[in-house]
């Protein structure tokens, strides 16, 4: 099944007491043609697994960075058909395993039954939803599972601990801790909701847990270790992808940036 | 209170529910709880209708539009919201949600705005209660309806200009639900319209259903043929529609045509739209065949939004109502029309629904036909005058 490359990092990453990285990146960032470059140079530089974003116009969850890219990328062309292509170019070259991320919109638009075998056939593992909370995600979920795929499901700071443990019965191939209260950026405080909500989470479940929201410098990424078995930096390397001045430089910048991601990470 | 519609799940048929990120879901079940139980508790309704008698001037009258009627040759009722305070049924919904956010205790309300006078009515409610109030409205709207970013400053509340997408009402939604997303411990989101996630379309609902509740008292027991008003996410025309659905009347939505369907440059999404998911709950919405949300376009900021709420979908589906459209440059004669032959100047938005029945005068012909006048037209008098040769 496409989902035992993600499954099997997990039980890596727990027998060898390690977290992983999981940078998120827009395809078709910085340009359709280049996209995969830019996944593949994280992977030199250390990175575990790859959450890459189908973009769309209105990313409720996502701050100014994200949204910028968004728009860079739709500007630029892609499509879901497109992204997925880079998802599957990106499995190729480098062997790790992939998560498309996108919001439901596109999914249903689409029909999730004709997404999750697009996905399956792009060797994507598993689906993240930013606007599909535990109520909602059968609809999705259901397709994704019978393609073979995970179904990544959300816990924020603001849960009671029984929704934690609802979301933990869901069968989510891991569970998204959101560690800020807020949408996707850069912050330069580490926030105070992580390691609590990470706790709360390990108390209820052993459902593989990443954090993200947030999470941008490798200080705050150390902070981390231990507390969970991922974490996901995404606004800190879109922002790099943004601020170059040519394809070359957002690839060298991203490469360096996800180094020291992993670098703290060890 | 057991819910029919929406269901538990916030579903109005198919559409609707609940599609916010996670973080959101728990001040959702707080708010739902919440509204469900002041909504049952007679102090609460009873505060809710005083607040509306004494601050807002309910209810509002019934007004007969004598020499409109005559020119048109329909029998022409006019509700008229522009007379409630700060000039539209805004205020009916801004008073209702800040006084549940004073009761859950949150210091903070935010609101997004299109037009402006959803902005204006929230900071008047906040300035009522006594609590702080941050505006969202897009630059093209500040632009467009600067009168009102002004009360909306003296009244107390910070206005924020959104600059992400097309820059009016469906980017300030989503600016004010990421900052909702970030300050959900203290501040409550008091959105404008019929859209969201439950409880929002539901809610919203029931704080406009007084404007067709009144309507029903005031008409003694006759009935109105057909009832008329505008829809941009529909929260005046749920507000009048609802109390008559099932009893008889013809229900007639009318969406922005802007500079006509065929220009692909409207506010039509139930007339030219397909379902989909946007602001958290399933509706009809304007958007492309990879599930883009398209811009929308129209005259009147209030329509300019590309979504509409849930409900309308489910009535727009089942029957209960139909959905026509009117364009920018009807909206402006019509508004026109109203002006000369009756003294009142409405606002671009319910100046769509008048230019629905010109259009439709003949076929009308004889009918008595409600009209919800949804806001005055103060707010476009600047917009109007620039647009003169």
């Amino acid at each position: 099944m496409n989902r035992d490359l993600l499954d099997q990092l997990f039980a890596e990453v727990r027998s060898s007491h390690r977290t992983a990285l999981l940078p998120f990146m827009t395809a078709g960032l910085p340009s359709l043609s280049t996209s995969a470059d830019l996944f593949v140079a994280m992977a030199e530089a250390g990175a575990d697994a790859f959450e890459v974003g189908i973009p769309y116009s209105d990313p409720m969850m996502d701050g100014p960075t994200i949204q910028a890219g968004n728009q860079l990328a739709l500007t630029g062309g892609v499509t879901v058909e497109s992204g997925l292509a880079v998802v599957a170019e990106v499995v190729a070259r480098t062997g790790k395993p992939a998560l498309v991320m996108t919001y439901a919109n596109p999914i249903f638009r689409i029909g999730p039954a004709h997404f999750a075998r697009q996905c399956r056939e792009a060797g994507a593992c598993g689906v993240i939803v930013a606007d599909l909370p535990l109520e909602e995600a059968a609809a999705i979920q259901e397709p994704i599972e019978r393609h073979g795929l995970g179904m990544v499901l959300f816990a924020a700071p603001t849960a009671t601990d029984a929704r934690l443990e609802a979301i933990a019965g869901a069968g989510p191939m891991f569970i998204y801790g959101i560690a800020d209260l807020g949408v996707t950026g850069e912050r330069r405080r580490s926030s105070s909701h992580a390691r609590e909500l990470a706790a709360r989470i390990r108390s209820v479940t052993d459902v593989p847990l990443v954090m993200g929201v947030g999470i941008s410098t490798p200080d705050q990424a150390r902070s981390l270790t231990g507390e969970a078995d991922g974490i996901i930096v995404g606004s800190a390397l879109v922002r790099r992808v943004l601020e170059a001045p040519d394809e070359p430089t957002a690839i060298t910048e991203v490469r360096s940036a996800v180094a020291d991601l992993a670098g703290a990470l060890r | 209170m057991k819910l029919k519609r929406p269901d538990e799940s916030g579903r109005f048929g198919e559409f609707g529910g609940r599609f916010a990120p996670e973080t959101l879901i728990p001040a959702l079940d707080q708010l739902a709880a919440a509204f469900e139980k002041a909504w049952d508790d007679e102090h609460f309704v009873d505060e809710y209708r005083r607040v509306l008698r004494d601050f807002v001037g309910r209810p509002t009258p019934l007004h007969e539009a004598t020499r409109l009627s005559e020119r048109l040759g329909v029998r022409i009722l006019l509700k008229r919201e522009d007379l409630a305070h700060t000039g539209a049924h805004k205020i009916n919904n801004a008073v209702g949600q800040v006084m549940l956010a004073r009761d859950m205790g949150k210091p903070r309300v935010i609101a997004e705005t299109g037009a402006g006078q959803h902005g204006v009515a929230t900071a008047t409610a906040a300035a009522y209660f006594g609590l702080e109030c941050d505006v969202y409205m897009g630059e093209v709207d500040i632009e467009r309806q600067a009168l009102n970013v002004h009360r909306m400053g003296m009244l107390g509340a910070e206005v924020i200009p959104v600059t992400s997408g097309a820059a009016t009402l469906k980017d300030a939604v989503s600016e004010a639900m990421r900052d909702w997303v970030r300050t959900v411990e203290t501040t409550h989101y008091v959105i404008g319209s019929v859209v969201g996630p439950h409880p929002f379309p539901w809610m919203v609902r029931e704080f406009q259903k007084v404007i067709g509740e009144e309507a029903l008292v005031q008409l003694g027991g006759t009935m109105p043929d057909d009832i008329v008003a505008c829809v941009g996410g529909g929260s005046n025309a749920i507000g009048i529609f609802y109390p008559f659905a099932g009893l008889g009347p013809r229900l007639i939505g009318v969406e922005a045509a802007g500079l006509g369907i065929a220009s692909g440059r409207h506010g039509a999404s139930i007339g030219a739209g397909t379902p989909g998911i946007l602001h958290g709950t399933k509706t009809y919405l304007l958007q492309d065949a990879e599930g883009q949300v398209l811009e929308a376009h129209s005259i009147s900021a209030g329509l300019d939004y590309p979504g509409v709420g849930p409900e309308h979908a489910f009535f727009a589906e089942t029957g209960i109502a139909r959905y026509e459209s009117a364009t920018d440059e009807e909206a402006l004669a019509a508004l026109e029309l109203l002006t000369r032959t009756e003294g009142i100047i409405p606002a671009l938005e319910p100046a769509h629904a008048i230019a629905w029945i010109v259009r439709e005068a003949e076929a009308l012909a004889g009918r008595t036909v409600l009209v919800n006048l949804s806001g005055r037209g103060d707010k476009d008098v600047e917009q109007l005058a620039r647009m003169e040769p």
